[in-house]
């Protein structure tokens, strides 16, 4: 087990009060696994990748322990985790596109973020050189200024430049929701590739495509309002997926070769809970065709096969 | 290109929507010194009670061809026609009177709304411009049918600010201000694109139920499943240039254009793994490259090297209802005689 | 290292799906057709004081409530207060009655509150007309720069294209004139039909409004783009009731501190032309009685009642104008706000 969650809780600060954004999420991710992370907006899994690398702004560390290969990681300490970040884990912001300094070079901007890091950029330059090759990128591309690349340009030489260091985990957070079709096949991809070379051991790739997930991740875990729905191979989330949400979601999900007039799919009514007081019990009762009396108590998250997670009480 | 779409076979139906040979070119730099072409002598047709789905990448210039029809961006070259008159050149009380008919949703919902006004504030412009003499009651109740229409609850989305509500609620309650207009056709600029999945089908849904009022959609997106879904016909853009159009199920199941290929390749499916995708679509070896960019090694992806459409590219008709963009060479091998209408 | 404790022997076999009531889901891969019933309503709790409220009564709350706001307020409105009654209790003529003794400190005897000048003027009512002048100095002159600000930043921004160009060639032309220098020959040729404050303070005026549109110009450009703009065309507004309806409530809170801005910046330049000698010739205002000061080298003689209370004047209105405009700031962009 390369990485392991237990009880995670991360609430965020409002004038309002706490947002119970990460309400004790327990799971772990395996060496060589590709783990996709997936809910609709507000669930939490962009603040799950944020806790577990850079705890930082409102967030605000409750409990839980998160732990890479042997030891356990500070995450409630942002200057002690500086140790860790780009060498043990790594991560790919939401934003990484454009939040690329406009007024540097890419090759002056790897080079100041390893100086920071303390390690001698000069040594991993024919490297550096060498990963970008293999993405498709020239050489030249050091050389050039962000506005010079394209979208998928850009993601990739943030995706080379984030597992220089050949971290243990990579969290890549919506990495391929700003960008064309064909370009997010090419970067879905390179993630595989980047699994398969080495570079890093394994990885947490965040969206909210599950369909892109299907195709790259070995697991997928499927969040909702805060906590965990299910985890189970990405075959069986979407043929046959246990909990309730996750069979409404995939059975929402429009794909080619499926139309109106064939088969009318159906949403799912109602929002998720807000999670400033949220609801007692399991959060999507209000939602599920399937609630009863016992849906007042919090479902666990447990194993109902191998390699199966689910929190929902008709499943377990 | 108006040859083959206007004839017997289709059902003899007046068109509502109709661009001919339509083209857009922006001036770039001080004083408009440089030219970029955003759209190219595109030309299709909508009839009542249909939805095209208008799919590109971004650059395709299928949201310029949206803000043309709605009159919000000047054309460059063509006609674009609605009931048979054309509306380039509508002017003033024309021009309202065109939105009556014709009106447009955009892609993110919270700007479509201005923040520091409620949200309902949109029904009350759309009054004060086009209903100004109605009785307050009268309003209320044709609020209240536009609202059933979308499937709203009045209670629930009326007098509240933008923040207040989600994504989908701010989708349908633009369509809900469209449809009191009881307009005939509807520019769907990436609408749901920026909703969540569980949401998107509900907005889909309601799209594809209007269409049996007669209201004719025109449906921008660059997400292949979600044309699939709910149109009649698609037309593929690639730079500007209508590369395949058709009957929908004839372009997914037949795909000819390369491009078209492509996209299919590498749209992620819910079943089929990317492999067996691209193995049943046979991207042929013997495709194009654009030499130059691949020597470069700044490509994306295949998509970018292959190369664009010549100059001298012509549409043919491969099967009833199927449209696709051959070079001359290629057009000749396949109907010598349908290499009619040279259309650059 | 903690264990997740794992439950014993509840392992389903992979694929039945136990018993569910109201079925309608197939055991089919890929195929779970589910029948819903709409869930009930759930009444939408406020999420905070401020959450229903409207944006300007959200302001205002907070407004009330931002210590640098009201401090700078009050001192603005306390000037203020004194200008308007101030009058009242001059008696004495500021330009021409030199009954006072002269140069003689601050006393309440014949109401000389801020005592004399060497000629035996009256400061406390020099003090009060200059008030006066200074806030219509600033009235005026920041009224009409924000005028011509705001009209052509919002044309420039909104319109785009070739008015676009033209306009911002005039801005910067008019930003490129060394204000001064244009003041100052303005001033030299027109010294004798310069009467009152209200001259110059159209000169200024006329001169200081560039910042202002380039900066107005950039928000109306960022706004025009958005969506809702789009869509007010296609319900039919006219431009210019967009700008107005859609656009300028937007900026309210620029155009605001906009103005104060331009009312500081009115009152500096005034009193600075006027201390050099550039000012009305027919009254007295703040710029004036410093250099008269100056000059009666009222520093030197220790006559601090006639240089330190115009100088403090300016100083506090200015400051607490300036001050006024970083508490808006906080009030208007909710991310400077505490939490």
């Amino acid at each position: 087990m390369n990485l392991e969650v237990e009880n995670l809780r991360v609430y965020y600060r409002t004038l309002a009060g706490d947002v119970q954004a990460l309400d004790g999420v327990t799971f772990g991710v395996d060496d060589g696994e590709i783990m996709g992370l997936a809910g609709e907006s507000g669930c939490g899994k962009s603040t799950l990748g944020n806790a577990i690398i850079s705890l930082t702004g409102r967030m605000k560390y409750i409990e839980g322990s998160v732990t890479l290969g042997s030891a356990e990681l500070p995450i409630w300490d942002f200057d002690e985790m500086n140790h860790h970040r780009f060498n043990d884990l790594s991560i790919i912001p939401q934003y990484a596109m454009s939040a690329m300094n406009p007024t540097r070079k890419i090759g002056k901007m790897v080079g100041e973020l390893l100086d920071s890091k303390g390690v001698r950029h000069k040594e991993y330059t024919p490297e550096l050189k060498r990963r970008f090759e293999l993405v498709g990128l020239s050489q030249d591309v050091l050389n050039m200024y962000p506005i010079e690349l394209s979208g998928g340009m850009k993601q990739r030489a943030v995706m080379v430049i984030s597992t220089l260091l050949d971290p243990s985990l990579l969290i890549a957070d919506e990495i391929t929701s700003a960008l064309d079709v064909s370009t997010q096949k090419a970067v879905a991809e390179m993630l595989v590739e980047f699994r398969e070379r080495g570079f890093v051991k394994s990885m947490i790739v965040i969206t909210h495509d599950i369909s892109i997930l299907y195709q790259v991740a070995d697991t997928i875990l499927v969040m909702y309002a805060g906590k965990l729905a299910e985890k189970a191979p990405a075959d069986t989330i979407i043929n046959s997926p246990r909990h309730p949400y996750t069979r409404l979601l995939i059975s929402s999900l429009p794909e080619v070769g499926v139309t109106y007039t064939g088969k009318r799919l159906t949403g799912i009514a109602g929002t998720p809970p807000a999670l400033l007081n949220p609801p007692e019990g399991c959060r999507f009762r209000d939602r599920c065709p399937f609630a009863y009396e016992k849906c007042l108590e919090e479902p666990p998250f447990v194993e109902i096969a191998p390699g199966h997670q689910t929190a929902c009480w008709k499943e377990i | 290109m108006s040859g083959p779409q206007n004839d017997a076979r289709d059902n003899g139906e007046a068109g509502l929507l109709k661009l001919d040979h339509v083209t857009k070119v922006y001036s770039t730099g001080t004083f408009g010194g440089g030219q970029l072409t955003a759209v190219r002598d595109v030309s299709f047709e909508v009839k009542p009670g249909e939805v095209m789905s208008v799919i590109g990448e971004s650059g395709s210039g299928k949201s310029t061809i949206g803000k043309m029809i709605l009159r919000l961006s000047p054309i460059s070259n063509g006609t674009i026609s609605f009931d048979g008159t054309d509306v380039s050149t509508l002017k003033r009380r024309a021009l309202k009177e065109y939105r009556r008919d014709v009106q447009g949703v955009f892609q993110d919902p919270f700007s479509s709304y201005n923040p520091i006004f409620k949200a309902d504030r949109v029904f009350a412009m759309v009054k004060s411009e086009f209903f100004p003499g109605t009785s307050g009651p009268e309003w209320r109740n044709k609020i209240g049918l536009a609202l059933e229409a979308v499937t709203l609850d009045p209670t629930q989305v009326l007098h509240k600010y933008p923040h207040q509500l989600s994504g989908g609620q701010l989708q349908r309650l633009l369509i809900a201000r469209a449809l009191l207009l009881d307009i005939r056709f509807l520019v769907a600029d990436e609408i749901i694109s920026m909703l969540d999945a569980s949401t998107r089908i509900d907005v889909l849904n309601l799209l594809a139920d209007l269409k049996g009022r007669g209201l004719g959609i025109m449906f921008i997106t660059h997400d292949l499943s979600l044309g699939n879904y709910i149109s009649e016909k698609t037309v593929i853009l690639r730079r500007g240039l209508i590369v395949e159009m058709g009957e929908t199920q004839k372009v997914f199941g037949n795909p000819t254009h390369p491009y078209t290929k492509m996209l299919l390749a590498s749209v992620p499916q819910l079943h089929h793994k990317w492999e067996e995708i691209a193995e049943g679509l046979k991207v042929p070896d013997s495709v194009v490259i654009d030499k130059e960019a691949a020597a470069k090694k700044t490509y994306e992806t295949v998509s970018e090297i292959l190369a664009p459409d010549a100059d001298d590219s012509v549409i043919v008709e491969t099967e009833p209802n199927h449209l696709v963009r051959f070079s001359p060479e290629e057009a000749r091998e396949i109907e010598p005689a349908a290499v009619a209408g040279k259309t650059e | 290292m903690k264990k997740r404790a794992k439950p014993e022997g509840k392992a389903a076999a992979i694929g039945t799906d136990a018993a569910l009531p109201e079925s309608g889901i197939s055991t089919e891969p890929g195929v779970t057709h589910i029948e819903q019933t709409p869930p009930e309503k759930k009444p939408v709790k406020a999420l905070s004081k401020t959450a229903n409220m409207g944006a300007l009564r959200e302001m205002l709350y907070f407004a009330f409530r931002n210590p640098k706001l009201l401090i700078g307020l009050g001192v603005v409105v306390f000037f203020l207060l004194v200008a308007l009654i101030g009058p009242h209790f001059a008696i004495h003529d500021p330009i021409y009655n030199i009954d006072g003794p002269p140069h003689h400190g601050p006393m309440l005897h014949h109401h000389y509150f801020l005592g004399t000048t060497p000629e035996g003027l009256d400061v406390f009512s020099q003090f009060v007309i200059s008030l006066r002048l200074a806030f219509v100095v600033g009235l005026i002159g920041g009224g009409v720069a924000a005028v011509i600000g705001t009209v052509v930043g919002f044309t420039a921004g909104y319109k785009g294209g070739i008015v676009d160009e033209v306009l911002n060639m005039i801005t910067n032309i008019v930003l490129c004139i060394p204000v001064f220098c244009l003041l100052i020959v303005i001033a030299s040729f027109a010294r004798n039909s310069i009467k009152g404050v209200v001259p110059e303070a159209l000169i200024i005026g006329l001169v200081t409004w560039p910042w202002a549109a380039r900066a107005l110009r950039s928000q109306t450009f960022s706004l025009s783009s958005r969506e809702f703009v789009s869509l007010a065309r296609l319900s039919g507004e006219s431009s210019w009731k967009i700008i107005f309806k859609e656009i300028a409530p937007n900026v309210s809170s620029y155009l605001f501190m906009m103005f104060i801005l331009l009312f500081g910046g009115a009152i500096l330049t005034a009193s600075t032309l006027d201390f050099i000698g550039l000012g009305p010739g027919n009254t007295i205002t703040f710029g004036q009685m410093m250099q008269n000061a100056f000059s009666g080298s009222a520093l030197l003689l220790g006559y601090w009642w006639w240089f330190i209370p115009p100088g403090l004047a300016i100083t506090l209105i200015v400051g607490g104008a300036y001050f006024m405009n970083v508490g808006l700031d906080e009030v208007f962009n909710p991310r400077l706000r505490e939490m």
